[in-house]
């Protein structure tokens, strides 16, 4: 396989931020009650990895060692307070839904784990790719899990009624069915990375 | 008084940091193998979120406020925290060793905690005062405890049931918590005064 | 890099003075954006449930302070040819089933209810969230649109009133007729001032 393809294929698949390195708890549990929600959430933070990976991979050289990791938490800071900025001029609603997860993007620990274990050591082109493998890898989970909590607890995907509401769920849609359903997710995918 | 009480059990038990706000997940799956680790976790989040808490607080009405600058909020708040515990670990190793070695180790992981920062934020989106925000932040924090302790608890446990292979490590991990989620469900709705 | 004190003091402090710069800079560009979504998300709220107007009801605001109460809620008048029509009251209760709600409720001049619009609001999802829908279909006794409110106060069927609690979510409706309630308290208040 071509290397830069490899990147992207690395963050999408091989290293997987939800199912494989498990990093990013918190907003993956918090919001995907809804398909679309996790999908905004993703979409979200993919934004600030890309931009923060290219930022890191610019100033790598100009950084001192013993300070680059304040350094880099002062660039991810900044362009989370930028999207919380935007975000509330452009989309207000969306905004609200996502609430505190939104400035909570600066302590997501995929940011800081890219910056130092990728963008650190390679190329801006390199790194950008790796933000968009990583931030893709990281918004289909999101967007899985929440399509299977909707799917679940109310019927429908992507606000599409699959079946009647009558027969959901709805402690998927609340705070249990977030831990349940991720177990379930990952226990799944560990049955297929062994068998494949 | 009756208002701190109230604030107190709905941060423990209705609101639960973990189970019912999401926050602090990653330690909480994360150091909760064993029991020990997991109460020493939850005293340094305890520590590290009231003096942040009142830190942040302060800067909010007295700097960012009346500045203007409370788009800059987020920026502020995840550099004081990340610089107090960076000078908390090293007073701590100055003054008081006996309490360094026992919370060392749980420090530099705190500055990604999520929760810090989150209650930090939650406590100026409620637009608390500073000795409801104290007391908030520590009711707060000794919920985290509480949840990463039973978590811990029945962790122990789990190590020597027999689980699909699959299942093992983190996934029965959160189906776990999925269960605890939904017995602190009972506590919903509860209000005091 | 090799770390000395000049290059690291100088080094984070160029970054965060650029940081500080690029977030100003974004700042003074989305103010006047983010100032005019919230009127905007007013706005849409007020006309969304008021009869139809031809004034400024969000400019006309006034704040009125129901008697025995110590906050105060928002009344924004609707005139039509310069005579009130009715008014939107933005509303709220402190007794929902995750304390605060806010809405927006609209009135005719007989005190009918004409509309209304959930603000803000943390009940739970698919339970509690409901009410939007609830309140407004046609099903049961469920609708309070074209209620009269000004009169005694609106309750649920289960404390003896004529309106339908949402199902497995009392204490949420409960908490949305309060905050009605509050709503038509109001408004006579401000019709018996003006």
């Amino acid at each position: 396989m071509n290397s830069k393809l490899r990147i992207l294929y690395n963050g999408i698949v091989a290293e997987n931020p939800t199912f494989v390195l498990m990093l990013g708890m918190c907003p993956t549990l918090g919001t995907t009650g809804s398909a679309i929600n996790g999908m905004s959430m993703g979409l979200a933070t993919m934004g600030v990895l890309i931009c923060s990976n290219v930022v890191i991979s610019l100033i790598k050289n100009l950084v001192p060692a013993k300070v680059r990791i304040p350094a880099y938490i002062v660039v991810i800071a900044t362009f989370v307070s930028m999207l919380q900025l935007v975000m509330q001029a452009y989309v207000p609603a969306l905004y609200a839904t996502l609430g505190i997860f939104i400035p909570l993007i600066v302590v997501n620990c995929i940011l800081l784990g890219r910056a130092e274990s990728f963008a650190s050591r390679n190329g801006v082109f390199d790194s950008l790719l790796d933000g968009i493998g990583i931030g893709l890898g990281f918004t289909l989970a999101l967007t899985l899990l929440g399509a299977c909590r909707e799917l679940l607890g109310t019927g429908r995907i992507f606000d599409l009624q699959i079946y009647p509401e009558a027969y959901g769920s709805l402690v998927f849609v609340l705070a249990p069915g977030a831990f349940i359903t991720l177990g379930l997710l990952i226990a799944l995918i560990n049955k297929l990375r062994k068998a494949a | 008084m009756l208002e701190y009480i109230s604030i107190i059990i709905t941060a423990i038990f209705v609101n639960n940091i973990v189970f019912a706000q999401f926050l602090g997940i990653c330690p909480f799956i994360g150091v909760s193998r064993k029991l020990s680790s997991a109460v020493g976790m939850g005293a340094a989040v305890t520590f590290v979120m009231v003096l942040a808490t009142t830190v942040t607080w302060l800067l909010q009405s007295y700097v960012l406020d009346p500045l203007g600058l409370a788009f800059m909020q987020t920026i502020v708040f995840i550099l004081v925290i990340a610089a107090l515990v960076q000078m908390l670990e090293i007073i701590l190793k100055k003054i008081a060793p006996a309490l360094y070695s026992a919370l060392g180790v749980f420090l530099p992981l705190i500055t990604t905690n999520c929760a810090v920062l989150g209650v930090a934020i939650e406590v100026i989106r409620k637009s608390y005062n500073l000795g409801e925000s104290v007391v908030y932040a520590f009711a707060i924090a000794v919920g985290f405890t509480m949840a990463i302790s039973i978590f811990a608890g029945i962790r122990e446990q789990l190590t020597l049931a027999s689980v699909p292979k699959a299942m093992k490590g983190v996934p029965i991990a959160l189906i776990c918590a999925g269960l605890l989620a939904m017995a602190f469900m009972g506590f919903s709705g509860i209000k005091i005064g | 890099m090799k770390s000395t004190l000049l290059n690291m003091v100088l080094s984070l402090g160029i970054i965060t003075i650029v940081a500080a710069g690029l977030l100003s800079w974004i700042y003074t560009i989305t103010e006047q954006p983010i100032a005019e979504a919230n009127l905007q998300a007013q706005i849409q709220a007020v006309s969304d449930v008021t009869p139809a107007f031809d004034n400024d009801p969000v400019a006309e605001q006034v704040a009125v302070t129901p008697e025995g109460e110590a906050q105060a809620v928002t009344v924004f008048p609707a005139m039509k040819d310069g005579a009130l029509v009715g008014a939107a009251v933005e509303s709220y209760t402190n007794n929902g089933f995750s304390g605060f709600i806010k809405v927006i409720y609209g009135f005719d001049t007989e005190g009918n209810v004409t509309g209304f619009a959930v603000m803000e609001h943390a009940e739970t999802p698919g339970l509690g969230a409901k009410m939007d829908d609830w309140f407004r279909s046609p099903e049961g006794n469920r609708n309070v649109i074209g209620l009269n409110a000004t009169g005694a106060d609106l309750t649920v069927a289960k404390d003896g009133g004529k309106v339908d609690a949402i199902t497995a979510a009392t204490i949420t409706s409960r908490a949305f007729l309060d905050a009605l309630n509050r709503a038509a308290r109001a408004y006579n208040q401000y019709k018996a001032q003006n």
